[in-house]
Parts: C-alpha cells; sequence; structure tokens
C-alpha cells in the first residue's frame, strides 16, 4: 500500500467557520472545582514557606536531601527519615524568556516576560531544582549557574503557598 | 521467553488537519476502515482492541476510551486504552503486541485518535493541569515552559546553537511536502525559522509541532495469522518503555536516560547490539526540533551531544546514511498527539516494506524505530521493526 494513492479521511475546517456561523457547534465552559489536599509533606514544605523557610526531606540510605520534600524517596523506595532546612538561595540551573501565557494567549505589549527557571537550592543534594520565576534582572543579563536568592512576600502576606516566595533575584556583588 | 511473533499486516491514516469536521469517533473509524482494507481484513477478523488517546481535558469528555470505542470497532470486543501523554502512540501498539505476543490473540487492531481542536480557542491551556497543583500551577506555568528549559539546557551543555538545531525543523518539514497526510509541510530556510516569533526563548514558533486533529491504526497479527493475510509482514523485534519520576526539575535535563531504558529494553529483546550500525531508519519523537536532537541520543543512535553534527553532515536527511523522521515528524506531518506516534510506526512500516513512495529511502533498509515520549518529559516508549 503507499498512502499517495488512497484517499485520506479528515476534513479541515477553518476556525472563521464556526465565527461566521457556517459550521455548528456546542460551546460549554464547564465550572469543575477542586480542594487539593497537601499530604504531610508538601502540608510542612507550605507551612515552612509562610514563615519564610525552605524545608526539604532527607533519605538516610542514599543520603539526598530532597527538595520539594517527600515521605517516600522514590529512588530507594523507603520513607524518608528526616526534616532538614535548607537555604533560601541556590543557583540557575536552566531558564526562559516567555512571552506566552498559560494559555497560549500573548503577554501584552510592553508587559515584562515571564522568567521561567529551574533553581538548585543552596542545602539540598545536587542537582535538586524546583520550578519557579527570577525577577529584578534584565532578562539578556540571566545565565546559567548564576547565583540567586529568594525574594519573599512580606509575612502578613504570606498565605502559604509557593507564590509566597515571588521570584528568585540575583545575589548582588 | 516464548513469545508469539507478532506482525504487522496493515495499516491507516487520516489526514493530520488543525481541526477536522469529524469527531474523534469518525476519525477513529476512518483509519481504523483503511487499515482493515489495507490488508483485506473486517472488523470481525479482529480479536482485541487496542486504543490509545491522550488527555481527556482536549475533548472535554471524561472516558474517551470508552467513548472512542465504537469508532475503533472496540465494542464487545476485549478492549483497552492506552494512555502515557505524548508517549501514547508508540505505547497503544505495544500493548497491541502483549495481546498478541502473549498467546492471547491472533488479531489485534491498535488504533490512536486525536481531535485537540474541542479544546477552544486553543487546547494548550490544558497542559496547565499536568503541572504539579500546589507547587507548580500556582506559577501560571504553559507547556512550553518544560521545553524551554529544557532545550535551555541541553544547548548549553554540549554549546549547541539555535541556528543548528532549526536545521531540524527545516529538514522535517520538507520531507512533509511528500506526505499526503501532512499538515504543515514547508520549504523554509534556518532564518525562517530563527525569524518566527519567539514564544518562550530559545522555543520560536517554527521550532514546534502544531496542535492537530487525526487518527492512525495498524492490524498486528501472530506468525501463523499472518501468513493468511500478507506475504509483507513487517515484525514487531522488540518493544520498550519506561518511566521517570514526576519531579522533572531534579533531573538531569540535558538527557533523557529514560528513553535509554526504553531503548535498551527493546534492543535486547531485537538482539540488537550496534544500535549505531543496526538501525538504519528512525523516526524519533519530534514535538519540538530539538527533541530530535535529545532522543537520538537517548536511544544510542548518537554519542551525547553528537547528533548535532549528524545533522549538520546530512547524515540525518532522507538520502543520508542514517534518515530520521523520513516522514516529515509532529513538525511536518503535524501532531495530533497519541496519533502521532503512530503515525511514525507506520512510516517504518511503509519504508521497510519499499512502499513509502515519494518519501522512500534508498538502500532498501531491514531493520528501522520507531519512538515516542511524554508526560512530564518522562516517559520513553520503542518499538523496533524488521522485514
Amino acid at each position: 500500500m503507499e498512502l499517495d494513492k488512497k484517499e485520506l479521511g479528515a476534513t479541515h475546517y477553518k476556525e472563521s467557520a464556526l465565527k461566521e456561523g457556517k459550521l455548528l457547534s456546542l460551546a460549554k465552559q464547564p465550572k469543575l472545582q477542586y480542594a487539593w489536599d497537601n499530604g504531610p509533606a508538601i502540608g510542612r514544605y507550605l507551612e515552612e514557606l509562610k514563615e519564610g523557610r525552605i524545608i526539604a526531606r532527607k533519605c538516610n540510605k542514599c543520603r539526598r536531601i530532597m527538595i520539594p520534600p517527600r515521605m517516600f524517596c522514590e529512588l530507594c523506595w523507603r520513607p524518608t527519615d528526616e526534616w532538614v532546612y535548607v537555604k533560601d538561595t541556590g543557583k540557575v540551573n536552566t531558564f526562559s524568556i516567555c512571552y506566552v501565557n498559560w494559555d497560549a494567549s500573548r503577554i501584552k505589549k510592553g508587559d515584562k516576560p515571564h522568567l521561567p527557571a529551574v533553581i538548585e537550592i543552596d542545602g539540598a543534594s545536587e542537582g535538586m531544582g524546583i520550578l519557579h520565576v527570577l525577577g529584578e534582572v534584565e532578562p539578556e543579563k540571566i545565565k546559567i549557574g548564576m547565583k540567586v536568592k529568594a525574594a519573599w512576600k512580606k509575612p502578613e502576606e504570606r498565605e502559604g503557598a509557593i507564590t509566597d516566595i515571588l521570584y528568585f533575584k540575583p545575589v548582588r556583588g | 521467553m516464548a513469545y508469539q511473533k507478532v506482525a504487522i499486516v496493515g495499516a491507516g491514516i487520516t489526514k493530520f488537519v488543525r481541526r477536522a469536521q469529524e469527531t474523534g469517533k469518525e476519525l477513529a473509524f476512518q483509519a481504523s476502515k483503511m487499515a482493515l482494507d489495507s490488508c483485506g481484513m473486517t472488523i470481525d477478523d479482529i480479536e482485541s482492541v487496542s486504543l490509545g488517546t491522550a488527555p481527556d481535558a482536549f475533548d472535554g469528555v471524561h472516558m474517551k476510551g470508552e467513548y472512542l470505542s465504537d469508532g475503533s470497532g472496540g465494542w464487545r470486543k476485549p478492549y483497552m486504552r492506552q494512555f502515557v501523554g505524548g508517549g501514547t502512540g508508540v505505547f497503544a501498539p505495544i500493548h497491541g503486541w502483549l495481546h498478541v505476543a502473549s498467546g492471547m490473540f491472533d488479531t489485534c487492531l491498535v488504533v490512536c485518535s486525536e481531535k485537540m481542536s474541542s479544546c477552544y480557542p486553543h487546547p494548550q491551556g490544558a497542559f496547565k493541569t499536568i503541572f504539579d497543583h500546589t507547587t507548580e500551577q500556582a506559577l501560571d506555568p504553559t507547556l512550553i515552559w518544560i521545553f524551554a528549559l529544557e532545550m535551555n539546557r541541553f544547548m548549553s551543555t554540549y554549546g549547541i546553537t539555535k541556528e543548528e538545531i532549526a536545521q531540524v525543523s527545516v529538514k522535517n518539514k520538507k520531507n512533509a511536502m511528500d506526505h499526503p497526510a501532512a499538515q504543515l509541510p514547508m520549504e523554509i530556510t534556518v532564518d525562517d525559522v530563527m525569524n518566527s516569533e519567539t514564544l518562550a526563548w530559545p522555543v520560536n514558533r517554527l521550532d514546534i509541532s502544531p496542535a492537530s486533529d487525526g487518527a492512525a491504526a495498524i492490524v498486528l497479527a501472530s506468525e501463523h495469522a499472518s501468513k493468511r493475510i500478507t506475504d509483507k509482514p513487517v515484525w514487531i523485534d522488540g518493544v520498550g518503555w519506561n518511566l521517570d519520576t514526576a519531579y522533572w526539575a531534579t533531573r538531569d535535563l540535558s538527557y533523557p536516560r529514560y528513553v535509554e531504558k526504553a531503548a535498551r529494553m527493546a534492543y535486547d529483546m531485537a538482539g540488537v547490539v550496534e544500535p549505531k550500525r543496526e538501525i538504519e531508519i528512525a523516526e524519533p519523537y519530534d514535538p519540538f526540533d530539538y527533541k530530535e536532537l535529545h532522543h537520538m541520543e537517548g536511544l544510542q543512535l548518537a554519542d551525547r551531544g553528537k547528533a548535532v553534527e549528524m545533522l549538520l553532515d546530512g547524515v540525518t536527511q532522507r538520502d543520508g546514511d542514517r534518515p530520521m523522521c523520513p516522514s516529515g515528524g509532529a513538525l511536518g506531518v503535524g501532531n495530533p498527539i497519541a496519533a502521532t506516534g503512530l503515525m511514525k510506526v507506520i512510516e517504518i512500516f511503509l519504508q521497510l516494506r519499499g512502499e513509502a513512495g515519494k518519501r522512500q529511502v534508498p538502500g532498501s533498509p531491514r531493520c528501522g524505530l520507531a519512538q515516542a515520549w511524554g508526560d512530564l518529559m518522562q516517559v520513553g516508549t520503542v518499538v523496533v521493526l524488521r522485514r
């Protein structure tokens, strides 16, 4: 069989056909809501973020200090052993300069791009990173390996969320 | 171990388009019917059905496996749905292989159908929920972030440039000019890629595959059943799949170790000792252009950081010594998530049978590979095919 010699299915239409009503469709927006339980590991992580600290969990078998904390070590596949505070500094493992919002819409003209990065947290095991964003930095000055520090919300504004850290900013000097 | 040998004996595919008038069920039916017709079979000859389809969130239909079962010929048959994100399109035929290799069934219809356009105006938002709800979603991530972060790490680890990587997009979109199902066939230059909109540096618009609707299907048969169906069977000689942890930010992003594990599993089964020499043609998963290079390295088809040299030397062109994505890949043919991986399996099937028409690679290859990848950059799925 050769595909070139066959009649293939699927009939393309342009989005304008929907907008002009030439092709009928049913549009619905489901309104689902969720309340996600944190569990003991992420629960404590969030409580500590509210206090302006970052906490990790240690596995005494592989000796990894893991962030985000977890109650079981996915490599040794056994319960983790202790809580360990780590620093609120780290280095940029990788980053992006992003002009697209989460829903594929574009950021407004003149707005600053999103600066997502993987931050390797000081005090956690080598290579242990978390997803966060960078701030107080010109996009063109961001470098892999750059040292950064958490910029925290004011204590009274913190709510026990990953966003209690506003962003990570370059360490001066 | 004692497996039944499993052959691919037929294949079908729809066009890949941004928005299809047909429903997901209808697309599944079109591809399945074409696959059965291609080998002179009817749905009554099919003993089991393996369906692959990606997130229910695209369709806004829960239990999408059940929803698509009639179009896939699965009603009143042993029917199973597979789903590992972008890896689904090669995971579904692996499950079909298990159905037949185990001796449970002599035939299996493998169908992959995807309709992304129902998520309107753009399916991008549906991807937000793949991120951890508490520690990541609050940062408003888009799917492109993880690709941009991985691409940057890959580039900086090996000193590879955006211009070099863009040549994958140029090659694959050009290859797609000869694929009758292709959504984005085009002749472009590296400059066109570099000058296309920057979405999330280092990712530009033309570094990315499109959102698509489409379906693909293949028919599997045991060795003795295949003799009644075709004199050109293509054998699934090796299968491999592997998942890494969802703590993606704690992994080495420059190298897909889980793809290596999946590939080694498939190579061991197929008796492939030197993949660089023995795998003559491959369809690595290419939802973004750098991924083709990243996956060639995971698949042991290139040394770490060296896949780009094969690209620049023309080795991976369709008329090169080791063609990669001769179909045009996800970048050129399109990327209806689950159907993309199966499109890649079909391309190797056709190439090994010498039936790829204008896309046929020279040298009558005997051994090829198709691979898919997905979830939170954590799953690798591989099949090794021989004629």
